[in-house]
């Protein structure tokens, strides 16, 4: 029989700043339209490869059998979504092809197309039609959709006055209650509670191994994965690093995502009057074997190139979110650590127990202060890349909406 | 994760039958002249009910008046437009003959021209915006995204159907019948549809790429408006730069609207070159609305 999917060197390559400027202009057209014979002539001089050409993915090419679960993983950034992306036909491209048998439906978003003032039941109709149901297949199913989403005594009020938990398990309930042979699904089991989570889990099973169905998905949960999927793919930058069973690749993943290290900070900008001092930061596990994950021991270590001696320098390594607001800051300071840097090159290593960070991309801001002052501090030194790990040592973990720091606690009746 | 604990309470559906023929599709980059897939249209036409039945609810949510605002909106602009350009502007002298020989009102003569104008103009200031509105549908999931600005179509026609309603009544009250030319109206209602439709796909793709359309369609349509007989009369044989107005496809509709729902002569040649025009837009906003359409999950 014929694979499900077949991916022949698809490569997709975005313009920088196209989509970072987010409103292309008129004006910008007519600019770049006369400019255009310039750059073009600047270009048959051989300048090199074009200015701001980012490839989200480079000649992935790779073949998903009838019936079987596939995930793809792979850091922030790695292409995954760009994938998931193209299969569904929502963008295209640049090169290369994939065939799809199949009618393929993709989840890449919990509640796409919800619209906030219709009530749940309207959302049905509206949310399957998108999807790509018809009617009678909506009707025919509405009850189960609604059983599923535990929301019956709600079917009438808009979705805007649900609780966010309802919201995603009635989205969730109409994405599972397609039948397409093939489904794309993207991290969206990442939302909702752990007890729906489970149940998505089970259906997404459930789907595959019942119904001879084929899934493709998006997973940062490494236990997920190995659990559900049959193969993995391993995603880095653009490119396939290795696809196999879901165990060796998820090892594999673990294993060479654990470092991260920039050593050109000493050029970074700073403020004015700032001897920079700062030349590298770079973030380990501290166990052979494990890695840069919740409630793993880690290595943060800062590599400086000092000119004139620093005295009681007090060192502090800053956690942001994503969304750019600070998570955690951790100080030798606070640990009455303060240290005298002499003229040279040292680096000084920060040892953590374990990682309260849950798993996520992190920008890192690094500061020394010294007798009142900044000695030197660098934002956005650089990110890095928390995996998924098993914080308590029980296998529990916290939802995205309950934050981005871990901490254990003791639980009693007073 | 435990999933051995997870069985659903739900009954499962039995699978639905594999069909013999599985559909199979390519994915790969397009280039040059893309066709338009009717069969996958076809597939997605429930979408295109329920998008459209969205709109048209959405619309007067949390209005106290609701679906009322369909028809004010139309009388308030006949009412205006019948004080300005009939009471102070006096055209009303200028309304043609046999129309003042049926005891045409003012009022109506607007109105009739109020229909495919309000019609056109909704279509595209709203069908313009449509793409760069929902971005969010764009960039997460697939479905033929000619619908987004046909759906918007689609709600204003809604609109405009009940203003017909209105349109008769109103008739009915100045003592008028409809005459007999009104079984056009099917037809140039369709000519209207499809003149909103392709103006609104160029539009749309068009806001997509550069947001400054969403600017240039306020001016758009309140120019084009002005050189189309939506409140005055327009007498074609007049002066040569009126003959002008005639290549606006809006003066051919406003006109066949009026031919056919209150009997004034129809001007045939201005009839056809709208249609020839309705044709070229209509085909030109298909060809780019699809050749920029490769591109919308990119740049939205």
């Amino acid at each position: 029989m014929s694979p499900a999917i077949t991916i022949s060197d698809i490569s997709k390559c975005y313009q920088l700043g196209l989509r970072a400027e987010k409103y292309l202009t008129f004006r910008d057209a007519l600019i770049s339209a006369v400019k255009a014979p310039f750059k073009r002539l600047a270009g048959l001089r051989g300048n090199g490869p074009i200015e701001g050409e980012f490839w989200a993915l480079k000649n992935v090419s790779f073949e998903v059998q009838r019936g079987e679960v596939v995930a793809l993983i792979g850091r922030n950034g790695a292409g995954k979504s760009t994938l998931l992306k193209i299969l569904s036909r929502i963008v295209e491209p640049t090169e290369g092809s994939a065939r799809m048998r199949g009618r393929v439906a993709s989840l890449l978003e919990v509640g796409t197309g919800f619209h906030p003032e219709l009530t749940g039941r309207e959302n049905i109709y509206l949310n399957g039609a998108i999807l790509g149901m018809h009617k009678a297949e909506i009707d025919r199913k509405f009850d189960e959709i609604v059983a599923f989403a535990e929301t019956e005594k709600f079917l009438d009020t808009p979705v805007k006055r649900y609780s966010s938990g309802m919201y995603v398990r009635l989205a969730f309930a109409v994405a599972a209650h397609l039948e397409p042979e093939i489904l794309i699904v993207d991290e969206v089991l990442s939302v909702g509670d752990a007890e729906f989570q489970k149940k998505c889990l089970g259906r997404i099973q459930q789907v595959a191994q019942g119904d001879g169905r084929t899934v493709l998905f998006v997973s940062h949960n490494m236990g997920a994965v190995r659990q559900l999927c049959d193969r993995a793919v391993y995603l880095r930058d653009g490119k396939m690093v290795s696809i196999g069973p879901s165990a060796d690749v998820v090892t594999e993943y673990l294993n060479s995502a654990s470092e991260t290290s920039e050593n050109n900070l000493l050029s970074r900008p700073r403020f004015q009057g700032i001897t920079p001092c700062i030349a590298g930061f770079s973030c380990r596990p501290a166990e052979a074997g494990r890695h840069v994950a919740s409630g793993a021991p880690v290595i943060f270590q800062i590599d400086l190139n000092v000119t004139e001696p620093i005295q009681n320098a007090a060192v502090t390594i800053m956690f942001n979110s994503d969304q750019g607001y600070r998570v955690l800051g951790i100080s030798s300071r606070c640990e009455g650590e303060l240290l005298t840097l002499q003229p040279g090159k040292q680096s000084v290593v920060c040892k953590v127990d374990s990682l309260p960070l849950v798993s996520g991309r992190f920008n890192v801001d690094l500061e020394i202060f010294s007798a009142g002052r900044v000695a030197d501090y660098i934002q956005h030194a650089t990110a890095i890349d928390v995996e998924f790990g098993d914080f308590y040592g029980n296998g529990q973990t916290l939802l995205p909406f309950e934050g981005p720091i871990l901490a254990r606690s003791h639980w009693t009746f007073a | 994760m435990d999933l051995s604990a997870t069985s659903s309470p739900v009954a499962i559906s039995a699978p639905a039958p594999i069909e013999a023929e599985i559909p199979e599709f390519e994915i790969r980059p397009s280039r040059g002249w893309v066709a338009i897939d009717f069969r996958e249209l076809f597939h997605y036409r429930d979408l295109l009910y329920f998008l459209i039945w969205r709109d048209v609810k959405v619309r007067y949510k949390q209005t106290v008046l609701g679906f009322a605002w369909a028809i004010v909106q139309p009388v308030v602009n006949m009412v205006i437009f019948t004080t300005i350009f009939g009471g102070f502007a006096k055209f009303s002298d200028q309304v043609p003959q046999e129309l003042r020989d049926r005891h045409v009102p003012y009022s109506l003569f607007v109105y009739a021209g109020l229909l495919p104008w309000m019609l056109f103009s909704t279509g595209l200031s709203n069908g313009g915006q449509s793409l760069a509105n929902q971005q969010n549908l764009l960039t997460k999931v697939y479905f033929p995204r000619l619908f987004v600005p046909t759906a918007v179509i689609g709600a204003a026609l809604v609109d405009t159907l009940i203003s017909f309603g209105v349109f008769f009544i109103l008739m009915f009250c100045s003592g008028m019948i409809p005459p007999w030319t009104t079984i056009f109206m099917p037809v140039l209602l369709l000519l209207t549809v499809l003149a909103t439709m392709g103006a609104a796909f160029t539009l749309s793709a068009l806001t997509v790429t550069y947001r400054d359309f969403r600017f240039v369609l306020g001016f758009m349509v309140q120019c084009w408006m002005f050189v189309s007989p939506v409140a005055y009369p327009l007498n074609p044989n007049a002066h040569w730069k009126v003959w002008l107005l005639r290549l606006n496809p809006m003066y051919g509709i406003i006109n066949g609207y009026r031919s056919s729902l209150l009997g004034e002569h129809w001007d045939f040649a201005g009839l056809a070159i709208a249609i020839v025009e309705v044709a070229a837009i209509l085909f030109f906003g298909l060809y780019y609305f699809k050749k920029t359409e490769r591109r919308f999950a990119d740049i939205a």
